[in-house]
């Protein structure tokens, strides 16, 4: 079979395989015939569109057909409570080992959506704002998400980045500094850019391909957060970014 | 000196799962595989136990591969297990005879007829059901051929995956802990040890039983110079994981089923309100400490039901996203009492309704109802525990994988009118049989060494108003007796 140097094939594989089940529901034999691939092949690009959500197998007839990911394509495929079921026993390992407060955030509609909040554990007095929105370009998890999403910095831009405190990055040239840094390190960092006095770190979860579904933080007060020149702490750093890698592990692998 | 850890095996119902866990009882590596549901037939249940084993060696090796560490870092091994289940295997080739028979299988509903509940209850402190162990190694002896006279001669051995386990992997120890044993409806509550009186009516010959231990102490090695210590039910890990150790001290765990345990102290509380009397733990040679329990034999299975017997979701997470999409149940009611209705019912014949339908009812309206059905069956348990202990449960601790759900935790706040308080792990199965082996070998030192490790990681108010939650649990109550009216033939 011919095959242009320089292009991936088994993507150009992949997408006759979608072509055929837009027209239809394929058994994989079916499908290896109508392409001139062995079965084995066939099954493996199947069980990898599988996989992304591209396709789906009933499990009665063993036929193959499109999957709901390719009609939810302008998400990012992860449904939010899923996210939270995912990551929830990292997210209290986090809080454990940090021993500061730990958010999990999704952009949604501009916003940064709370989907999972764990208590510093130190048993104060706290209250749970899973559901909330937050500012994407003065908070950590924000700027983490916003990083790897060039349109949704358009949006925040054109939204107007609105000033919480003295220090919130209000002009898009600074955000664009910050988030370029932000992507060169692999991590966020928030200092009194929303509240005075709170700092936040975070780190982008990630789905297969690397695509960024989420992002994982810590926050509290400046001083525990930061050393005395406001630099984040390197050893709540590698937590939060240990933290991001193990739930990145686990929605890659399955 | 390279750091110490123990490791925990939670046997489930659905799954199994292997963690690590260091010092600050913080998970260090968790992984976890599915094992396969078998409905043979309508009320059937069954395991493959052999599976289940292979499962469980697999899942220790990569727990430790993704912590990076050898068996020489296990301090010990702590095992919680789905209770009840019934295992019989031929003892010289360790092969199952028979497809494992899970506690949620109904098929010995016939042999309960004949049978003297209150003798039972008085002796065991359970209600006469099916979802005990008794009837279900009765019905392997009557129905497999050739079965009681071997077990007569001590050739096959019976064990709930506990026993299973540590017999596979101390190669060929028959052991179980008590809280397990209690679980089994053959042993008498008050001394600890098989009954031969139960055994009689059972017609269950004393060879093929397991010896009974505490809960906290060395059993044997799994690898060398690596203990298995700890052994627990796992709704008993749970309440040891929640460090429930003072009486009162209550916990609720939400995973296949779900099951509220509340520690009594040393001297069992006998129910007049259909709970449990049950082992919550024994330490070692130390007293026991006895548990009032209130068992619901549906919640996450229910959600699992949605999920891959209706195809309404993908994931059980996406019960919460679709029950989002509406703000009330729309008038309709879930009983989802698929093997009977446990605590405080004990209807084994009952089998689910869903009323109150119209055509304004969507697929969003059967989520919230499916989640509410959690919600009152708590409430329904809780109410037996508070008549029956005389105190008014001012919080409820919960764990378990449903925990993940705030719609859920929220409803439950709002039907029981007290606070939801999610510690810190919600793996608290893993939890407590990790405490009971890590005490075993001096890991941790003491019960109070243990209680320094509990935070709360989430915190749920209640906010229903007092006249809806009146008037929606009365509509509960007439959906359960219409699950109970339909099973009633004329
Ligand atoms: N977000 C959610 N909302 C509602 N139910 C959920 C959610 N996530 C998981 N579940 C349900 O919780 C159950 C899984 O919880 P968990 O992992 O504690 O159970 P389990 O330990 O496997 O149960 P068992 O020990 O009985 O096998 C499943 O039945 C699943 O349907
Ligand atoms: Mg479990």
């Amino acid at each position: 079979m011919s095959h242009v140097p320089g292009l991936i094939q088994s993507i150009e594989r992949s997408s006759a395989v979608l072509r055929l089940l837009a027209a239809g529901r394929l058994r994989v034999k079916e499908i290896a015939d109508a392409l001139d691939l062995p079965k084995s092949t066939a099954h493996s690009i199947l069980r990898t569109l599988e996989h992304v959500g591209f396709v789906e197998q009933d499990t009665r007839t063993a036929r193959y057909r499109l999957g709901r990911g390719l009609l939810e394509l302008g998400e990012d495929g992860l449904d939010l409570n899923e996210l939270r079921g995912r990551a929830l026993n990292w997210a209290d390992a986090l809080a454990a080992r940090g021993g500061e407060e730990v958010r999990i955030g999704a952009l949604r509609d501009g916003h940064v959506v709370v989907v999972h909040h764990v208590f510093r554990p130190d048993d104060s007095v706290q209250s749970l704002d899973t559901g909330h929105l937050l500012p994407p370009h003065a908070t950590a998890l924000g700027k983490v998400l916003l990083a790897y999403n060039a349109p949704a910095v358009e949006v925040a831009v054109r939204a107007g980045l609105e000033a919480y405190t003295r220090r919130t990055l209000t002009l898009p040239r600074d955000l664009a500094r910050s988030l370029t840094e932000t992507r060169e390190r692999g991590w966020s960092l928030s200092v009194e850019e929303w509240e005075a006095g709170r700092a936040g770190i975070a780190a982008p979860v990630r789905s297969f391909g690397g695509l960024v579904v989420g992002a994982i933080g810590v926050s509290g007060p400046v001083e525990r957060l930061c050393d005395t020149r406001r630099q984040a702490r390197p050893a709540l750093v590698e937590h939060v970014t240990a933290t991001a890698r193990a739930i990145t592990r686990d929605l890659a692998g399955s | 000196m390279s750091e110490r850890y123990v490791l925990a095996i939670d046997q489930g119902t659905t799954s199994s799962r292997c963690i690590l866990f260091d010092r600050r009882a913080t998970v260090v590596s968790v992984v976890r595989g599915e094992h396969t549901q078998s409905y043979p037939r309508p009320g059937w249940v069954e395991h493959d136990a052999a599976r289940i084993w292979r499962d469980v060696q697999r899942l220790i090796k990569r727990a430790m591969r993704e912590a990076g560490i050898g068996p020489a870092q296990v301090a010990a091994i702590g095992i919680a297990n789905q209770r009840e289940t019934v295992v019989v295997w031929d003892k010289a080739s360790g092969t199952p005879v028979a497809p494992a028979i899970v506690w949620q299988d109904t098929r010995t509903s016939s042999m309960l007829d004949g049978l003297d509940g209150s003798f039972i209850r008085e002796r065991t402190g359970l209600p006469l059901a099916t979802y005990f162990s008794a009837t279900k190694v009765k019905w392997l002896l009557d129905n497999v051929a050739g079965l009681r006279s071997r077990a007569a001669r001590g050739e096959v051995l019976f064990g709930t995956m506990d026993s299973w386990l540590i017999w596979n992997l101390t190669g060929g120890k028959h052991l179980t802990d008590v809280t397990n044993a209690s679980r089994t409806m053959l042993m008498d509550l008050a001394t600890l040890s098989w009954d031969p009186d139960l055994l009689d009516i059972f017609d269950i010959p004393r060879a093929m039983l397991p010896e009974i231990r505490s809960s906290s102490e060395v059993y044997g090695e799994a690898f060398p110079g690596v203990p298995i210590a700890g052994v627990l039910g796992d709704q008993q890990a749970a309440l040891f994981g929640q460090t429930c150790f003072a009486p009162g001290d209550t916990k609720c765990t939400y995973g296949t089923g779900g099951f509220l345990l509340m520690n009594t102290g040393s001297a069992p509380v006998r129910s007049s309100h259909g709970l449990i009397t049950t082992v919550g733990y024994q330490i070692g040679s130390g007293e026991v400490a006895y548990a009032l329990e209130g068992s619901i034999a549906i919640a996450g299975s229910l959600v699992q039901w949605v999920r891959d017997g209706l195809g309404l979701i993908g994931t059980a997470s996406e019960i919460e996203t679709l029950a989002g999409t509406v703000g009330d149940n729309g008038g309709c009611y879930i009983v989802p009492a698929f093997s009977g209705l446990y605590a405080p019912y004990w209807e084994s014949e009952a089998r689910g309704v869903i009323v109150g339908l119209t055509s304004y009812i969507t697929k969003g309206h059967l989520a919230r109802a499916v989640l509410e059905a959690t919600g009152w069956q708590t409430r329904d348990v809780v109410d037996a525990m508070n008549a029956d202990s005389g105190l008014a449960l001012t919080a409820l601790n919960v764990d378990g994988g449903m925990t993940a759900d705030n719609l859920l935790m929220q409803i439950i706040a709002d039907f029981l009118d007290v606070p939801v308080v999610r510690p810190m792990v919600a793996e608290t199965v893993s939890v407590g049989a990790a405490y009971a082996a890590g005490l075993a070998v001096g890991y941790w030192s003491d019960l109070r060494d243990l209680q320094h490790n509990r935070h709360s990681a989430g915190r749920w108010r209640p906010g229903m108003d007092a006249d809806r939650r009146a008037f929606e649990h009365a509509n509960w109550k007439r959906a359960v007796e219409s699950a109970v009216f339909f099973s009633r033939r004329p």
